[in-house]
Formats: C-alpha cells, structure tokens, sequence
C-alpha cells in the first residue's frame, strides 16, 4: 500500500488547480499556470507524467519550480527515475506501445541524472482535507499508478470500491487524457482532470485542466488555448513523430487509440 | 528476485495465484452451445454442446446484484454463441444498468434489428457496449478450414451490420501463424477492414490454448509448459486476470473464461466464496503467463 504525502494548510480551502499530465507540452503548461493564477489560485498541483509527446523535457522543470506545483509521480516519472525501458503506460495493443517507445525514447534520451533524482523524490500520492472531505491525489487509479479509468468503463461500484479502500471522499486522477467526473451515489466524488500535455480529442486545440473553486466540491474544467502552432514547430525541429504534431494542431488524437474503449473511441476522429 | 508474498504454493509446489480483487465478471451466457464447431474452440463449444447451460436472465441477474455489492468494474459476455441466447438484448439492458459490458461473438447471428436495438441501449448508457467478433483469416480459404463453411462471409457481413448501426467492433482473430508475422498480418487486417467500410478497425490477436478441439487440431501442452515456483519470481500476479476475474456459468463461478472444462477451476457457487487463491496448474496457465495474455478487450 502506498502512504499518500499529506499536505495541510488553510490555501487549501481556497481555489485549487488540479493539473493532469503535462507531456513534455511547455507553452500549455504555462498557459494553464497562468490561467490558474489569473482566478487567484492558492495552491498548483501536478498529478504526473511529466514528459513524453513533445519536446524538449527539460522546459516543464522550471515551470513546476516557479509556480510551487506539488507534483506527485506517473508511470513515466518512475520509469525515467528507476531508468526503465519503457515508460510503463500499460498500453495492451502493439501499435499503441510502438508510439509510446518513440516518445519514451526521446524524453529519456534528453533527460539529465538531476532531473532523474528530483523525479525519484516525489510523492506517489497526496492526500488533504478540503470542506470535510479527504482529497486523495493519484495518477492512474489509488492502487496502480498506471491504471486507466476511463468514464465509460468504471461502473459506479467499482469507483466507490477504489474510493473506499483509499479512505478518500474525493478521488483525483489522470492518466488517460480526458477529463470527466462523476458523484457516485454513495456520497465520493471521482475527478479525472485530463491532461496539458496533448489535446482531449474533441476536435479542439485547447489542452483542459481541473479548476476547484473556493466553494466547491465538484471540478470546473477549464479549457485554455495556447501558441500550439509554435509547439508544433518545436516538435517538428525535434523531429518528433509526425502524427504527434498532427494531434496538436487538430485536437484530435492519432496514436495510442487502440486503448480508448468504444465510446470515447468514437467521439474523436481517428 | 524472490517470489512475490501474496504466491503462495500448494501442496505439491504449484503457485497459487491470489484473489487480489473482482475487477471483472464473466457470463457464460449461452452455456456451450455454438452454431459453429471451430477447430480451435478451447472448450469444443457447437450446436450438441451441452456441458453448460444457457443462463436464465434473473440467475444472471443475481449475479449483477453481487457484483455490484463487490464493486465490480466491467462485465462480459460469451459462449457457445451469445446470440443464441433470446434475451440477450434484454440482459445487456440490465448489465448496462451496472457496469460496462462486451460481447463475444462470432457475429453470424448478427440481424439489423440486434444491431439497432444493441445500438439504441448503448446510446442510452453512460457505459461501453463493446462488441466483438471473432474472425480467423482474410480470405474464406484462410478462415474456414477453421471456423466453418461459409462462416467467412457470414462474420463479415455482420462486421458490416454493426458498422452500419455505429458499432466499432473489435475483431479478434486467433493467433495461429508464426510469431514473427503478427506485425504483418494486423496490417492486412487493418486494411481488409478499412476496404470494408469500417474506417477506424480495432484488431486484437488471441493467443491459442492447446486445450478442446485445439488440443487435436495441432497439439496439447508438453511437460515444459507448466508453471512452476521459479516462473513467479518477480512476476506481478495482476497481470494474470484470474487475480482479478471470475467467469459464471450455469455450474457456478469459475477461476477464468478459459479453463470451464476443467472440475479443478469450478470454485464455488457464488462470487464472494470464489475469492480464493488457485493453483496455476493448467498448461493454459502458462500461455497466460507466457503471452501476457488477457482475454479483455
């Protein structure tokens, strides 16, 4: 079991910005963090995979570090700290691990032994009270870092097992790139805030992040735009995959898809 | 690397795989009754195949009730054929009332009105419907030496009937090549079925279980393909889904989908009391362990 890092304090109660998976993505990253700032933002946090999909990793580091975002590990955090060989997505299908490789690779080519230290020392989880409420911060699900819940794929029992069995009233999480949120009937919430790191394949090119207001309990997501074009020159100097780019300029996803169960499958374009 | 704590062994030196969680339920709706007779069925399911039952709608009923009490994630439905069974539509109604469902078919028995009616519960749901569609080969002469005369044409023309009512079925072809032509062979598939209209195909290859008619169509398992102490060690037991599954039929609850033919892996009558450690003992054990293999989407 995994000890959750607890976090007190009364900035806590107020407006709290709950980012997802920041991929590499520099310019969305800022641009949320401004935007969080922007509506008075008392604390940042981070729910991991900080690098893949676009370029040049070591950009996101001083982001993080600026703005004070408690950042908790993803798989990818772990794998580049424990210098894995594979970013440990839990992708099942081949073509989905084909594309993972590629940004893997690149992202751990480029990543320095004092990134992968200050990666090794983040917490897995975190854990607060806000309103009443035990918030419990994760990646993929409280009892794997790499587990993907998708909205049309987790029943409402099997939620409320996840949060029960975490002691949490609140669940947060991210790894599968789109945002959705759900009160179950048992009284928890569960708050899946997306990811800034590519967008949520709905055909825009905003990336979404997860805005918690001063007074309540379910998320507002929050769309913000940024200069994608000149994230996807960067990706294109850096000699990304060419799909990747693809994705940032259209909003719609074009790798690692075979993952998407069918509803969310059939909502993008590819 | 050492074995991990919750493996613990039997008797005669067999792991034991933990009951970690019930993430997932399995229906044997049809029972083993098949309208086709494929070589490599791996419970040797046709049309006289009555080792199990169809399930009645309200045993699977209380069955979705104490699944949902174990907080349950996703549910799954197979056979024989589970469109033999004439309340399928309706069972897949209550599922999706719970928890997300997937269908195994070989898609013979596919009509427009299955497909609308399927269609229709899936938009009403906040759940997944997913279907999916067993096909063996890109050609009638590649496929149906192994499933049936005429099944080739059979199973693509319910493909397109489940296109056609917006369904993204996955197609699941049993791997009976060479390793090394997978890669190829899944592009074949992609492009056969974008040819075909479906413009977003979703393929995913099967390992074979050399157990049922598959044991007779090339070979059963040699005395090396069984898993011993020393395959546990350092392996994470949530990769094995019989941690984390059961599958139902009319007999009662069993460890997994695969293995409902063998009296070991019948565990109990209901789902709670089925929540205990089984021996890895079966050489299909070791192709999970092998190939990774899950017979989830």
């Amino acid at each position: 079991m995994v000890t959750p890092a607890v976090v007190r304090g009364s900035a806590l109660e107020g407006g709290l910005a709950i980012l997802g998976g920041p991929y590499n993505n520099h310019l969305a990253l800022r641009a949320v963090l401004e935007d969080a700032r922007s509506r008075g933002a008392e604390r940042f946090f981070c729910l991991g995979d900080l690098g893949g999909f676009g370029p040049s990793p070591e950009k996101i580091y001083p982001l993080l570090r600026e703005y004070d975002v408690l950042t908790i590990a993803g798989n990818y955090d772990r794998s580049l700290a424990e210098r894995l060989s594979d970013c440990g997505c839990g992708y099942t299908h081949p073509d989905d691990n084909r594309y993972a490789q590629l940004s893997f690779d690149y992202t751990n080519r480029r990543t320095t032994d004092a990134e992968r230290a200050w990666l090794a020392a983040l917490p897995e989880q975190v854990v607060f009270e806000r309103r009443g409420r035990r918030h419990l911060l994760c990646h993929g699900s409280p009892r794997r870092t790499n587990e993907f819940l998708w909205e049309s794929t987790s029943s409402d029992a099997f939620l409320a097992r996840l949060a029960r069995e975490a002691g949490a009233d609140t669940l947060l999480c991210t790894h599968t790139g789109i945002p959705w949120q759900r009160s179950l009937p048992g009284g928890q919430r569960v708050i899946n805030v997306g990811a800034l790191g590519r967008p949520a394949n709905d055909g825009r090119t905003d990336v979404w992040y997860a805005w918690l207001a001063p007074d309540a309990d379910l998320a507002e997501f929050i769309p913000v735009a940024y200069d994608h074009e000149a994230l996807a020159r960067e990706m294109e100097e850096e000699r990304l995959p060419v799909p990747f780019v693809e994705t940032i300029r259209t909003g719609w996803w074009t790798t690692c898809l075979e993952i998407l169960p069918a509803k969310e499958r059939a909502r993008g374009r590819h | 690397m050492t074995r991990p704590a919750s493996i613990s062994l039997s008797a005669a030196g067999v792991p034991r795989v933990p009951a970690l969680a019930l993430d997932t339920v399995w229906f044997q709706v049809a029972g083993t009754l098949c309208n086709l007779r494929c070589h490599h069925c791996f419970i040797s399911c046709g049309p006289t195949n009555r080792s199990h039952d169809i399930m009645s709608r309200e045993s699977i009923r209380g069955y979705l009730r104490e699944s949902e009490e174990m907080g349950v994630r996703d549910f799954y439905f197979t056979g024989g054929e589970p469109f033999l069974h004439r309340e399928l539509v309706d069972i897949l109604g209550d599922t999706l009332q719970v928890g997300p469902a997937s269908v195994l078919t070989n898609g013979t028995l596919i009509t427009p009105e299955h497909a609308r009616s399927l269609a229709a519960l899936e938009r009403a749901s906040r759940y997944a419907l997913e279907l999916r569609v067993s096909l063996d080969g890109l050609t009638p002469e590649m496929n149906d030496p192994i499933r049936g005369e005429g099944t080739f044409e059979e199973t693509v023309c319910g493909l397109r009937v489940l296109a056609d009512a917006g369904f993204l079925p996955i197609v699941t072809v049993a791997q009976t090549w060479g390793d090394a032509e997978d890669a190829a062979l899944r592009e074949e598939f992609h492009s056969f079925l974008r040819a075909e209209g479906m413009r977003r195909p979703r393929v995913k290859i099967l390992p074979l279980f050399r157990i049922g008619r598959e044991e007779g169509r090339t070979r059963g398992y040699a005395p090396a393909e069984f898993l011993t102490e020393e395959h546990m060690r350092g392996y994470d037991p949530w990769l094995l889904q019989c941690s984390n599954s059961r599958m139902v039929t009319s007999r009662g609850v069993y460890v997994c989908p695969i293995l409902i033919d063998a009296p070991d892996a019948l565990l109990a009558p209901t789902l709670r009391e089925s929540m205990k450690p089984f021996p890895l003992g079966h050489g299909a054990c070791h192709t999970c362990w092998a190939t990774g293999a899950s017979c989830r989407n």
